[in-house]
């Protein structure tokens, strides 16, 4: 692997750093006031990035199921508090719900991917099930952070019709089928609008990391098409996951809608 | 069930805003044939009583009885069926007035009935509407038009108890007599009860028997 792509060095790494003073320049001239932000961000960036590469040697060091796989709980969990920052409101166990969904997509679809397709030896090799499992976890946060935000403000905007229909009889399914579709509509158009331009607008980032790391176009293309694969159906069981949890919540078994359960995030 | 046994019972029911007590030890009986009259200063809750009443909230003291027996023991969207409130916003769903009206029979609640365009066409000309009320987008309704829109939704359903809160509020001084006169003649069959809040208290006078002053138990 070493002799298929040029390594990096921490000069040249230096001078990329350049390309951000772009940015800084332009923010600058035009008076943006974004410099302090771009620098911190590039910074952070940075600073994320080399930690990781040196969590990721360890790792990949590592040949204990319990090591990796408590490496995969602490993403799952960042990923599920994380998706729920993003939402505007809040109710008591919406933490507990986003976990609970992006644990139980990620752990199916990674599993069965790992297992059942590519069939990697172990079956935790970390090497593999880390990168895989994190890019399901990045989409199925984003999905569930759409999905769940749009599901409450459904609701508050829906208020006069799902009580209408509850009033006349509607049982809460009736009533609220209605948002928790749209809700699972929303959180899945990234993924379905992603998928239908793969390739012509978006070169995917893993699929050139390939190609780039000497792999074969071809082979970095069906690793590509399985990824997606895995990330759309981890999407949707997840936003399926987290939506069914907040409507058993907020629509109670009395049949009534609690939006008095809800409150603003921050506050 | 015999005659003097209420339709729906209200047992000391309670309704709390943050601290506050809106309303406490609310007693009262709708019987066959009653037309009650719930009046209060604005601000008391009538709305949240009537919402009370149809657990669209839920109790924070007190017990409803309909039939003589406590809510626990009703499947909600049955009793919802049966003791129907209407609330003073009244919201169309997508579609026609038509569509409107048909469309809740969708619900499992009414799985064993059908949609009845006679008796929509005879309440509409009591109303002094024609059929072509029917066609009209839900959308674009006047306030006045859906809400006699939400109460032929809900007559056609046969409720035996009907909680109208301000059914006329949005309709002319003609619409509203004509609404008080199909109320009057729905309530002449057996087994049926009607708690009316309104603004209006010659419509108190003129449509209920009796009111119960909910600005006594504040």
């Amino acid at each position: 692997m070493e002799d298929s792509y040029i390594v990096i060095s921490y000069g040249q790494l230096a001078l990329s750093a350049v390309l951000i003073l772009v940015n800084v320049a332009l923010s600058v001239a035009l008076q943006l006031g974004l410099a302090r932000s771009l620098l911190i961000a590039a910074l952070r960036m940075v600073v994320q990035l080399l930690l990781i590469g040196f969590v990721l040697e360890w790792l990949f060091t590592q040949d204990n199921a319990l090591v990796i796989l408590a490496i995969a709980l602490v993403m799952t969990a960042i990923a599920g508090v994380s998706a729920v920052n993003r939402t505007q409101r809040r109710f008591a166990g919406i933490y507990w719900h986003s976990l609970l969904s992006v644990l139980s997509a990620s752990a199916l679809v990674t599993g069965f991917a790992m297992v059942g397709i590519i069939r990697v030896q172990p079956w935790y090799d970390p090497q593999y099930l880390i990168p895989l499992m994190g890019m399901v976890l990045g989409n199925t946060l984003n999905g569930i952070s759409l999905g769940l935000d749009r599901f409450m403000e459904g609701l508050i905007a829906q208020q006069g019709q799902v009580e209408t229909l509850l009033a006349l009889g509607a049982t809460r399914w009736e009533a609220a089928h209605k948002p928790v579709r749209d809700a699972i509509r929303i959180g899945m158009i990234p993924t379905i609008n992603s998928m239908m331009v793969m390739g012509l607008v978006s070169l995917p980032g893993m699929m050139t990391g390939q190609i780039l790391a000497g792999a074969d176009p071809i082979d970095a293309v069906r690793y590509q098409i399985v990824i997606i694969f895995m990330i759309a159906a981890g999407a949707a069981l997840g936003i399926f996951a987290v939506v069914l949890l907040a409507y058993r919540r907020l629509l109670s078994p009395d049949h009534q809608l609690r939006l008095d359960y809800l409150e603003k995030a921050g506050q | 069930m015999t005659s003097s046994q209420a339709l729906l019972s209200a047992k000391n029911l309670g309704r709390q805003l943050g601290d506050r007590w809106l309303w406490q030890g609310v007693n009262f009986e709708l019987f066959a044939g009653d037309c009650v009259g719930l009046v209060a200063p604005s601000g008391v809750g009538k709305t949240l009583l009537m919402r009370n009443l149809v657990l669209l909230d839920p109790f924070q003291q007190g017990e409803v009885r309909f039939e003589g027996k406590p809510l626990a023991a009703w499947s909600l969207p049955t009793y919802r069926s049966r003791v129907m409130y209407v609330p003073q916003r009244a919201i169309a769903f997508d579609g026609t007035v038509q569509d409107n009206l048909k469309q809740v029979f969708d619900l499992g609640a009414y799985r064993q009935r059908q949609f009845d365009p006679a008796i929509i066409q005879t309440w509409l000309a009591q109303l002094g509407r024609g059929p072509e009320f029917l066609k009209l987008n839900g959308a674009r309704l006047s306030g006045g038009e859906a809400q006699i829109l939400a109460l032929l939704r809900a007559l056609q359903l046969d409720p035996q108890v009907l909680l109208l809160d301000e059914p006329t509020a949005s309709l002319d001084a003609t619409t509203t007599a004509q609404v008080e006169a199909l109320l009057h003649d729905w309530l002449q069959s057996p087994h049926r009860a009607c708690l009316l809040t309104s603004h209006d208290a010659d419509q108190i006078r003129r449509v209920t028997y009796r009111q119960i002053n909910l600005g006594e138990f504040a």
